[in-house]
């Protein structure tokens, strides 16, 4: 069913929404940007359509919403703990087709990879539903339609926002009560269906053992920082380590968190004793790049990247997923040319 | 020929060493300028002048090889730049035809700014531009310099008044993954103002400069910068110079800009009150020299409103070298 709402009563359909959800969107937060003098445009939460951005991608994905930055897991006093409360709140998160997709991504790793499911990530999960705003146009460095993410059924309301009214097609039975005053229509979502940039995903019998050495690596030794930004701003990248914080003066009280990390972020792979087996920023870029299109899609057979280009809208070395892809795609033909 | 030589310099003209012959420099608050501006500059340097342009060390141009007869023309030539750089940013400038009104008082000079730059933490041409329009016209000698950001690329150090850009960090604990970039390079590059606690971040707020390296290097926007205003450190009276080369020294630090301008506005009144007479002309550094730095503070802060978080020099002691003191030198020659 669809509707189309006045802007000026969308508010108090969202006022409305808000006694049950809490509301996560695009928000623009002035002054607050890296480089003085700009914006940081990021998931927050909002309660009026004014404080919603439609028109910027976002710094940060919204996979904060379940996948909290820094989060406790439980408090241990000697042999007892307390798990960390679940506040249980429902959330609304606006969001693009290719967050959506990452969001399944991400469930995956959560609660799809071995036999155990991630209780923290499932109990913030539970509560969210998407409502998905309508992109047909993207960014420059979207490239979505070659993932396969540009599309997705998996929402409750679809929304498109115009100049006067919003167009929303409601999936989800328990919040049609919300829209019932509002005046029907035949309104029905759009995907975007050309980026500006595409990119063909090797196949996965071309990716061979062969390929750990290639000089296509060697570039990113000299090129990367390994700043972590490509991490921390990609929508599926679902790291995290564990941070255990006790009092100074009793180390049996205290506190377990887990935080995000990164790949590409100095320590990751360092090991008790000192062991570090990806110290070139080459061999962690090898080691995204093959995650993000190749051992993902072994394991759960679709890619885990889902082509939102924050990786290359941030990187401050300019380098490009796409680039790398594009230079795997030549060096799996030179390699057959050779062998 | 006869030539009233104090007005025709006040003109900014220059008195050189060919007898006739001058040199006029042209003022570019802020060192930004647009680029139609180049051709009449082009044209004056080529009609009247030696067809050569000298570009001044405090971002003007200095248009060589005028005869002192054509200046009157000169003027009528330069008034478009007058009107535009000068009048234009509300400077009350008189007749622009008539030339520049005063030249004691130095042109502004500016880095690029955060127009540009990932580093400053202003628009450093929109500050000399406000500048200017509060102390020019002005025949006291002053010279000043903003710079976006810490690393002061145009040397305000070097100034009567330097204005350096500051950020006041702020610190979302909840954003921070531990990766440790901000304290890396706070003590590698900076002052070592930060450190790791529980894996979370705490900066000594005793050692931070607000070079805002933090913040450039956050990955997760857990640094971010205090926007309800912007903070700047003023250094003063610096110099070069026969007697006593120095760099300026900081005076206050996390000043917002209304203050700087207040301070700077009546350092022309303390100038007016206390320079020595008996000479052509006095740099106010040495004014506040002869002064002592305490009366300076007291007269140029009386009625200022400082912002909270402004810390204020208690003494300085300025650095730098008295010409007349070379003992350390040997003579090669016998």
């Amino acid at each position: 069913m669809s509707y189309r709402v006045k802007r000026s009563e969308f508010d108090d359909i969202l006022s409305k929404l808000q006694e049950d959800y809490k509301i996560y969107a695009p928000t623009r937060k002035k002054d607050k940007g890296t480089f003085s003098d700009t914006d940081l445009v990021l998931y927050d939460r909002v309660s009026s359509l004014e404080e919603i951005d439609f028109n910027s991608k976002t710094k940060y994905s919204p996979k904060e919403v379940v996948f909290p930055i820094t989060q406790t897991l439980f408090y241990f006093n000697g042999d007892e703990y307390i798990e960390a409360e679940d506040k249980g709140e429902k959330v609304l998160v606006f969001l693009r087709p290719c967050e959506v997709n990452a969001f399944k991504r991400l469930d995956k790793i959560f609660l799809e990879n071995g036999p155990q499911e991630d209780i923290y990530y499932k109990r913030l999960r539970e509560k969210v539903k998407f409502v998905v705003m309508e992109c047909t146009e993207g960014f420059d460095s979207c490239f979505c339609v070659s993932m396969g993410t540009n599309e997705t059924e998996d929402y409750s309301i679809f929304i498109k926002v115009s100049d006067e009214e919003v167009f929303c097609e409601i999936k989800d039975e328990k919040l049609t009560e919300v829209f019932a005053d509002q005046e029907s229509t035949d309104y029905t979502p759009e995907f975007i269906q050309e980026n500006k940039q595409q990119v063909e995903v090797p196949a996965l019998e071309d990716i061979t053992t062969d390929l750990f050495d290639s000089e296509i690596w060697k570039e990113y030794s000299k090129r990367c920082i390994g700043c972590g930004r490509c991490n921390t701003v990609c929508p599926t990248c679902s790291c995290w380590t564990m941070q255990d914080i006790s009092y100074q003066d009793n180390e049996n009280i205290g506190e377990r968190r887990r935080v995000w990390a990164g790949c590409h972020i100095d320590g990751y792979t360092e090991m008790a004793g000192g062991h570090d087996f990806r110290t070139t920023y080459g061999d962690r870029m090898r080691f995204k790049t093959l995650h993000k299109i190749y051992d993902f899609r072994k394991r759960f057979d679709i890619d885990m990247c889902v082509g939102c280009g924050r990786c290359e809208d941030v990187c401050p070395q300019y380098i490009s997923f796409v680039g790398a892809i594009k230079k795997l795609n030549q060096a799996i033909k030179e390699e057959k040319n050779n062998g | 020929m006869s030539l009233n030589v104090k007005e025709f310099k006040k003109n900014a003209y220059r008195i050189t060493k060919d007898r006739g012959v001058t040199a006029l420099r042209v003022r570019v608050p802020g060192g930004h300028l647009e680029a139609k501006y180049l051709t009449i500059l082009q044209e004056i340097a080529e009609t009247y002048g030696d067809g050569n342009l000298h570009i001044t060390t405090r971002q003007g141009f200095e248009i060589t090889g005028i005869p002192m007869t054509m200046v009157e023309e000169v003027n009528k030539k330069v008034a478009p730049l007058i009107e535009g750089m000068e009048a234009g940013i509300g400077v009350d400038i008189g007749n622009p035809e008539d030339g520049y009104p005063a030249a004691g008082t130095r042109n502004v000079s500016a880095c690029i700014g955060n127009k540009v730059c990932r580093y400053a933490k202003y628009n450093t041409t929109k500050l000399a531009q406000r500048i200017e329009k509060n102390i020019f016209p002005n025949d006291y000698h002053v010279k000043i310099a903003v710079s976006g950001c810490q690393n002061d690329c145009i040397k305000a150090h070097m100034q009567d008044f330097g204005v350096l850009g500051m950020d006041l960090p702020v610190y979302d604990a909840y954003r921070c993954i531990s990766c440790g970039a901000c304290v890396k390079n706070c003590q590698k590059r900076a002052t070592g103002a930060l450190e790791f606690k529980n894996y979370k971040v705490v900066r000594d707020e005793d050692k931070c400069i607000g070079c805002g390296e933090c913040i450039a290097k956050c990955p997760t926007n857990a640094w971010t910068r205090d926007a309800s205003k912007k903070y700047y450190k003023l250094l003063i009276m610096g110099r070069t110079g026969k007697r006593n080369p120095r760099l300026a020294m900081p005076f206050l630090e996390w000043v917002t800009e209304d203050a700087i301008i207040d301070i700077i506005n009546k350092t022309y009144d303390y100038v007016d009150e206390y320079i020595d007479r008996s000479l052509p002309k006095e740099h106010v550094g040495y004014i506040v020299d002869r002064t002592g730095f305490q009366v300076f503070k007291d007269y140029v802060l009386d009625g200022v409103e400082l912002n909270p978080e402004c810390r204020v020099a208690e003494h300085i002691d300025w650095p730098g070298y008295k010409t007349n003191v070379s003992n350390n030198f040997k003579k090669v020659g016998k």
